[in-house]
């Protein structure tokens, strides 16, 4: 066992953060934002080329044959620089979606909610809905996330995404990790330069505090996510995004919390992680459905690892059982 | 990033499986909690076993009498053992996971040849003589003094919520022999024995009802020069080794414990009806799905010290402050599961459940843990 990253997951990783650093820095970003731009076609064939989405495509079909364990890295990437558009949707159309894996087209997915009727991110931009027939029409939702535009869509829509959702779960947990170790960078950078009663509010340990929950939520959730990556398996994913969606959301809470009034501003990015994590929370998988699954699991799980011995749970439960 | 484990490692696994299969059915009955000289024949008596099979000190190095296993092997040991519902350290807990690899690694030749093997045998039993009733958190402040009168130290003071102190053969005890100097540079680490002229123990009950720890009086205690580890006054560095033990991987066993209680949960759930609740059934799912992250955490954290040379890094800090709180949680999840059936002591998951309550308090409050991955992980200011 070496659960620990390889070095040539160490070079994708680094290679992923230095051409996103380059491409999709912070002006970028916020020029996306003062545009409403949120799929730059130009970057995302870059994405493409740079093999972004043929990332899990075998080599033979163009792709660059990699696993998920290497995808989950790349999203941690694009979680972090905050990178707007249907990533996770236009990766898992790689090989099905022609010019999905090349970035010429733009895949959205049916992937969130059903709530107050289906919404659908990204639908003006989009080439192609993933697993749907057409692209189908919608009327413009104000988005949260000014960088997720959305949809809401009428009418009867299909576009059955039941093959991808543990794929597209772990990939958006991933996404949300790096979201959420941005925020903990974030936070404690702030909390180290702002200065209130004559020192670093980091030395305040109200705020300390805040920065350390930040990072264990992080970190738990960053050892499920590749852990969930390696396996594969759909109760670990499941977990993995209910944990990766905790720490993105309550990370960029926390983190607006550390920043103080500056925080409440636009002028700050802590708001475009808060509003993105709550998009991603949507997507996939939910927390209710994930903790409902997991529980399945814990049902089915094989007593039989139980300890008769240990027995005080047991007991009960033949108590119960009795009329 | 791979979790798969290597044909040795699996051989390993398989091995030991087969002896805790066979061992196991031989053990005595467990001593009742209140029966002090029971528990501490009992745990020493598996100790022994393990010993004579070759399993004590599995991951000690080798030249301190251990096995120099690999830290995956350690942890697949803590895995099975509990797995198969073994008894854990029990009162050799400071002897194996504090003592024993402080003296191993800042310790003469000599006194490893004197405490090390008697630690891994079964034979002598160690306990902590870390706080006092002035300096928890705040250890570095602490008071018992010991001042040099020929080759002794001549020990007066106080230490509180001593573990095991009634049992112990040993103490590992910090104290003070510069009062003049700034205060983490005035400490010494003494092998203390418990039954030298001086030293009175007065037990100490718990919530729980117990006398798990308690309190140590020391009264013109002789030690001798020689039962110092580490130089004179440098006790505070060796106290960080021993804390760096102490936080690596001391819950490893608990969080497959931890699993399989909340799968016997989830079975009376079903059976009492309260699994209908949404509420509680997704309260259930998570907790299955945070501690089985606990545990890729543990295997992240152990690859990570296997990679480093087995020393075990401040993630233990991480795991600590995680953990402890989701074991509070899973016990209170457990008593809405349960009702009024939670009130009952006859059963022994509620002794569980008021024993988790010091989770965030001993070896380091969460709060002190808080301090310690803002300021050494994530570099923050200390404060003034
Ligand atoms: C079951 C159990 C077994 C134990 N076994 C042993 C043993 O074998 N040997 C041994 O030496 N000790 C033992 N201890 C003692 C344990 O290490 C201390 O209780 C612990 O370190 C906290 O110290 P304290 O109790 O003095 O609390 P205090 O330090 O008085 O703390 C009280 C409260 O104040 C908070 N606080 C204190 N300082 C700060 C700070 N700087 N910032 C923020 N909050 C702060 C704490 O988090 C806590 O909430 C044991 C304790 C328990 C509960």
């Amino acid at each position: 066992m070496d659960f620990q990253l390889t070095r040539d997951q160490r070079d994708l990783r680094a290679g992923v953060r230095d051409l996103l650093a380059g491409r999709f820095g912070r002006e970028a970003l916020r020029a996306a934002v003062d545009s409403g731009t949120a799929v730059d076609r130009g970057l995302w064939r870059e994405l493409g080329a740079a093999g972004f989405f043929a990332l899990r495509l075998p080599e033979a079909e163009g792709g660059v044959g990699l696993g998920l364990p290497e995808a989950v890295l790349v999203f941690e990437e694009a979680g972090r620089a905050l990178l707007p558009g249907p990533l996770v949707a236009t990766h898992l159309a790689a090989g099905v979606v022609p010019g999905a894996a090349a970035g010429t087209a733009v895949v959205t997915a049916l992937d969130l909610g059903e709530r107050g009727g289906p919404l659908v991110s990204y639908l003006a931009e989009a080439d192609a809905v993933l697993g749907a027939p057409l692209l189908p029409s919608g009327e413009p939702v104000r988005s949260a996330d000014p960088l997720t535009p959305l949809h809401r869509v009428a009418g009867d829509l299909r576009g059955d995404v039941s093959e991808h959702r543990d794929a597209g779960a772990l990939l958006t947990a991933a996404l949300q990790l790096g979201s959420a170790l941005r925020t903990v960078e974030l936070a404690v950078r702030y909390a180290g330069e702002r200065e209130q009663f004559g020192q670093p509010i980091g030395a305040f340990q109200a705020v300390k505090h805040l920065c350390a929950g930040m990072l264990v939520r992080a970190e738990v959730a960053r050892t499920a996510v590749y852990a969930a990556a390696v396996t594969a398996d759909p109760g670990e994913i499941a977990a993995a995004k209910l944990l990766a969606d905790g720490a993105a959301v309550r990370g960029a809470r926390d983190c607006l919390q550390v920043y103080g009034g500056m925080g409440f501003t636009w002028e700050a990015d802590v708001h475009l992680h808060l509003k993105r994590a709550w998009v991603r929370a949507e997507q996939w998988v939910t927390a209710a459905e994930a903790e409902e699954r997991l529980a399945a699991e814990l049902l089915a799980a094989d007593p039989a690892e139980a300890d008769p011995a240990a027995g005080g749970l047991s007991r009960i439960a033949a108590d119960a059982d009795a009329p | 990033m791979d979790l798969t484990y290597t044909e040795e490692e699996r051989d390993f696994r398989a091995r030991l499986r087969t002896w805790l299969g066979k061992t196991l059915p031989e053990l005595p009955a467990k001593p009742s909690p209140d029966d002090w000289p029971g528990r501490r024949a009992y745990d020493l008596g598996w100790q022994r076993r393990l010993y004579d099979a070759g399993y004590a000190g599995l991951h000690w190095p080798v030249d301190a009498g251990g096995r120099g296993a690999t830290p995956t092997q350690h942890l697949i040991f803590l895995e099975e053992t509990e797995r198969a519902g073994a008894p854990y350290v029990g009162a050799n807990f400071v002897g194996l996971l504090h003592a024993g690899p402080t003296i191993a690694a800042e310790g003469t030749a000599g006194q490893r040849a004197r405490w090390l093997p008697p630690v891994l045998r079964g034979d002598e039993v160690w306990c902590q003589g870390f706080s006092e009733p002035d300096a928890g958190s705040d250890l570095a402040s602490l008071r018992t003094r010991a001042v040099r009168d020929g080759d002794d130290y001549v020990i007066t003071g106080s230490k509180i919520w001593t573990s095991h102190a009634e049992v112990a053969d040993w103490c590992e005890l910090l104290v003070r022999t510069d009062p003049a100097a700034a205060k983490h540079r005035g400490i010494s680490w003494l092998a203390m024995p418990m039954d030298a002229p001086g030293v009175t123990i007065r037990p100490l009950r718990t919530l729980a009802g117990s006398t798990e720890f308690a309190e140590v009086f020391l009264d013109e205690v002789r030690v001798p020069v020689a039962n110092r580890v580490g130089a004179e006054n440098d006790g505070w560095r060796v106290t960080m080794v021993t804390l760096s033990f102490e936080r690596g991987t001391a819950f490893v066993g608990e969080v497959v414990a931890c699993r399989r209680t909340l799968a016997e949960l989830a079975r009376t759930a079903r059976a009492n009806g309260r699994w209908d609740d949404p509420v509680l059934r997704r309260k259930l799912g998570r907790l299955y799905g945070e501690f089985g992250a606990l545990w890729r955490l543990t295997q992240w954290n152990v690859s990570e010290s296997e990679r480093s040379g087995g020393v075990p890094g401040t993630g233990g800090s991480v795991f600590k402050l995680a953990y402890s709180h989701a074991r509070q949680e899973l016990y209170d999840t457990a008593a809405e599961v349960l009702g009024a059936g939670s009130l009952s002591l006859d059963e022994e998951w509620v002794l569980d459940r008021l024993s988790s309550l010091s989770y965030t308090i001993a070896a380091g409050t969460s709060q002190i843990q808080r301090n310690i991955v803002a300021e050494r992980i994530l570099g923050l200011p200390k404060g003034r």
